[in-house]
């Protein structure tokens, strides 16, 4: 029973791995490809790890498992906010038949910091302070 | 069939496929991201292929080895986004 469970969370995340592979080759666009490698790749390996943890059964090993479980959640997310942030800064292109850009316009390119909608309020008060000086 | 087998014949093959395909990405990819994000992913499927290795072979002590290379995983991709946002700086 034990084996049989070993053999399902396994087989379970080699295929989510696989697809995730598969979709770093075939996917069109950069934003996608990390979209695709967060996602499968945290779920593969996670699902691999449940199943050594159940495999070796022990309890130094099941916080090894479980450590290293909570580690690749936590810093997956991060890394592709990361790498998703400064592709979109280095201008690389998204898909042509992407169908909505909500960050378009939106960011200073100068300091690369994110144009929020308060700084725009600011602004706008700034150039009626200047004309009504003027 | 052994679990073991099923893991060494199994198991094995397809993550190697995996990383396989993960590595003609690393060498295609257009951008220097394309190819960051692609050996970011190629280590979390190293990370599960020394899991299942140390799984086959019954040594639970490699598992602390896949531990601090998630760790390095991390550092690279962090170091590498900072370096791409330096070079996205000076470019302007």
């Amino acid at each position: 029973m034990s084996d049989f469970i070993i053999a399902l969370l396994s087989t379970l995340g080699t295929l989510f791995i696989l697809l995730a592979a598969l979709g770093m080759l075939r996917m069109p666009d950069f934003y996608l490809r990390v979209s695709v490698a967060t996602k499968g790749g945290s779920l593969g390996v996670g699902l691999i790890l449940i199943a050594a943890a159940i495999y070796f059964s022990d309890f130094g090993m099941t916080t090894r498992a479980l450590a290293i479980l909570f580690f690749i959640l936590i810093t997956a997310p991060v890394s592709a906010h990361l790498l998703g942030r400064v592709a979109y800064l280095s201008k690389i292109e998204l898909w042509e038949k992407t169908s909505r850009d909500d960050l378009r316009g939106r960011y200073e390119r100068e300091k690369l910091e994110l144009k929020g909608k308060k700084r725009e309020d600011e602004e706008d008060e700034e150039e009626n302070s200047e004309n009504g000086q003027s | 069939m052994n679990i073991t087998d099923f893991f060494l014949f199994g198991i094995l093959p397809l993550l190697g496929l995996a990383v396989l395909l993960l590595f003609i990405r690393f060498l295609i990819g257009p951008s220097l991201a394309d190819r960051v994000i692609a050996l970011d992913l190629m280590i979390t499927v190293g990370i599960g292929i020394i899991v299942v290795y140390s799984i086959i072979n019954d040594q639970p002590t490699f598992m602390d080895i896949a531990m601090i290379l998630a760790l390095i995983a991390f550092l690279g991709t962090l170091s590498f986004s900072y370096y791409l946002k330096q070079k996205a700086r000076e470019d302007e």
